[in-house]
């Protein structure tokens, strides 16, 4: 790690100090898992009444479900919010004032507001007028809002990664200003945010969640219901573990894949524009 | 109009109760996240590769899971490992343990934005090691982290209304609570964005100005 601007190749005398601390550092990782699993032992987490439930077809179904249900709540998002992001990605990058300033605002402001509140916006003023309007569309009514607005942020930064000379060789050759963005810049742009627009898919499905605060039956919801029974001795702890393990398993893969197109886009130079960052915190969070 | 201030004014503890709520579990996860964070960004960029290991494992875990799942842990889940942690108290330390994920990453991309050869011009100059960091080093780093951090907070505060799905009453819970009054529930939502803007304003205006103040040519 001559890399590291912190510290130094070490010499012996660093080399040993560093075995210790990693000796020290080891045991005290080994010693925080092992306190978590014999807390899990002690209060019997890992008996067989607690973790029987998963063998029954039923249960196995209602997980299902719940993926489904969370499939189904982010892909009509992801779907909305890339339209979203589009239009008001064209808005913004418009010559013309009249379009750039609403647009702006529009996706300023989205990204402003809690998630949770946009998705209330949703829930509960259309159960005020006694509109009916089903948990699943206030859900993706939020999710479109928001994850559109940040899309649209994403797509315009593609766009304006693109160098100029593209644009202005374009121009030149006497492409219209329709053309140049379809023909020049979109087909660039597009590879170099694939990576990001990935990355926010990864969010958007993690935020699918919130729709448990809503009664919406996602996986979290059948998590809780699995957890709840008496029967199996509230084993809300396995319950949670597994509904964990299939968010880590789905988001984790999209997340690689996301780095992969990244590292490949990087490698392979299809296009002028640079790729956009994969992991914008703010964005992520 | 009159109906649209009526929902503020005749509710003012309610709004004044939920929005105290909200600044007090941002400050608190804020301080927490911070902590935690930093630490875990620190073992991230130490020579110590299991150090290295847990903070890339605890990061990896964490970004890929929801918020809403580690609330729920932490409230439905926690008890039966005989951890208790009133509503409040769960709150907090779910923010603190997702967001903290977020600021290791801040941390270890700000440390690694400051070039090698700053180190080795540095060292070649004769400086200690506490030198070069205090000196050389960590001034270049904060510069390019504060921003970031700053987005990261700004987030965090916008995480907080989760906790209004776990009995926490705070600005995201209001609705809930309203819904009983029978209040026009979009009016009840506007006066939230309005505060949420008004908390986030003046920290936008802070980052901006640390963004500015930091600006260094590289």
């Amino acid at each position: 790690m001559s890399s590291s601007v912190l510290y130094d190749l070490p010499g012996p005398r660093g080399k040993r100090r560093n075995v210790i601390i990693g000796i020290l550092a080891t045991a005290g990782i080994v010693a925080l898992i092992g306190w978590v699993i014999y807390r899990f032992n002690a209060t019997g987490q890992f008996e067989y009444r607690r973790w029987a439930q998963f063998e029954y077809q039923a249960v196995q179904t209602e997980l299902l479900n719940g993926l489904v249900g969370t499939l189904k709540a982010a892909g009509i998002a992801t779907v909305l919010a890339l339209l979203f992001g589009a239009i008001f990605a064209a808005g913004r990058l418009s010559d013309h004032r009249f379009l750039r300033a609403p647009s702006t605002a529009v996706v300023e402001l989205f990204r402003a507001i809690p998630l949770l509140i946009l998705i209330f916006f949703g829930y509960y003023v259309p159960l005020q007028y006694g509109w009916s309007i089903s948990n699943l569309w206030a859900l993706v009514v939020g999710l479109t809002l928001y994850n559109g607005s940040v899309l649209a942020e994403i797509f315009r930064a593609g766009v304006n990664a693109v160098p100029r000379g593209q644009s202005e060789a374009a121009y030149a050759i006497g492409l219209r200003k329709g053309q140049v963005l379809r023909m020049i810049l979109l087909p660039q742009a597009v590879r170099s945010m694939l990576p990001a627009i990935v990355s926010q898919i990864v969010v958007l499905l993690k935020d699918t969640a919130l729709g448990f605060i809503i009664t919406y039956p996602e996986l979290l919801t059948v998590g809780k219901t699995i957890g709840g029974r008496l029967a199996f001795g509230f084993p809300y702890v396995p319950a949670y573990l597994v509904v964990a393990a299939i968010y880590i398993g789905i988001c984790g893969m999209l997340s690689i894949f996301a780095w992969w197109l990244q590292r490949r886009l990087t490698r392979v130079r299809t296009t002028a524009a640079k790729p956009l960052p994969v992991n914008d915190v703010d964005r992520q969070v | 109009m009159s109906d649209f201030l009526h929902v503020l004014t005749d509710h003012w503890s309610l709004f004044g109760e939920g929005f105290g709520n909200t600044v007090k579990l941002f400050l608190i996860a804020a301080v927490g996240c911070l902590i935690l964070g930093v630490l875990l960004g620190a073992f991230r960029v130490s020579p110590i590769p299991a150090l290295r290991w847990f903070g890339a494992t605890y990061v990896n875990i964490v970004r890929n899971t929801p918020l809403t799942l580690v609330f729920a842990f932490l409230v439905f889940a926690a008890p039966k490992l005989d951890v208790n942690f009133d509503y409040f108290t769960a709150a907090a330390v779910a923010l603190t343990v997702y967001t903290s994920a977020f600021i290791c990453e801040v941390v270890r991309s700000g440390v690694n934005t400051v070039a090698p050869g700053q180190a080795e011009a540095a060292r070649a100059l004769g400086l200690s090691f506490a030198q070069v960091l205090t000196e050389v080093v960590l001034p270049q780093a904060l510069r390019a982290m504060v921003p970031p951090l700053m987005s990261v907070l700004i987030a965090m505060l916008k995480n907080t209304t989760v906790a209004a799905g776990f009995s926490v009453v705070e600005a995201g819970a209001i609705p809930s609570y309203m819904a009983e009054f029978g209040e026009p529930q979009f009016y009840v939502l506007l006066w939230i964005v309005i505060g949420f803007l008004v908390l986030i304003a003046p920290l936008v205006v802070l980052q901006r100005f640390l963004e500015r103040k930091l600006a260094v040519a590289r």
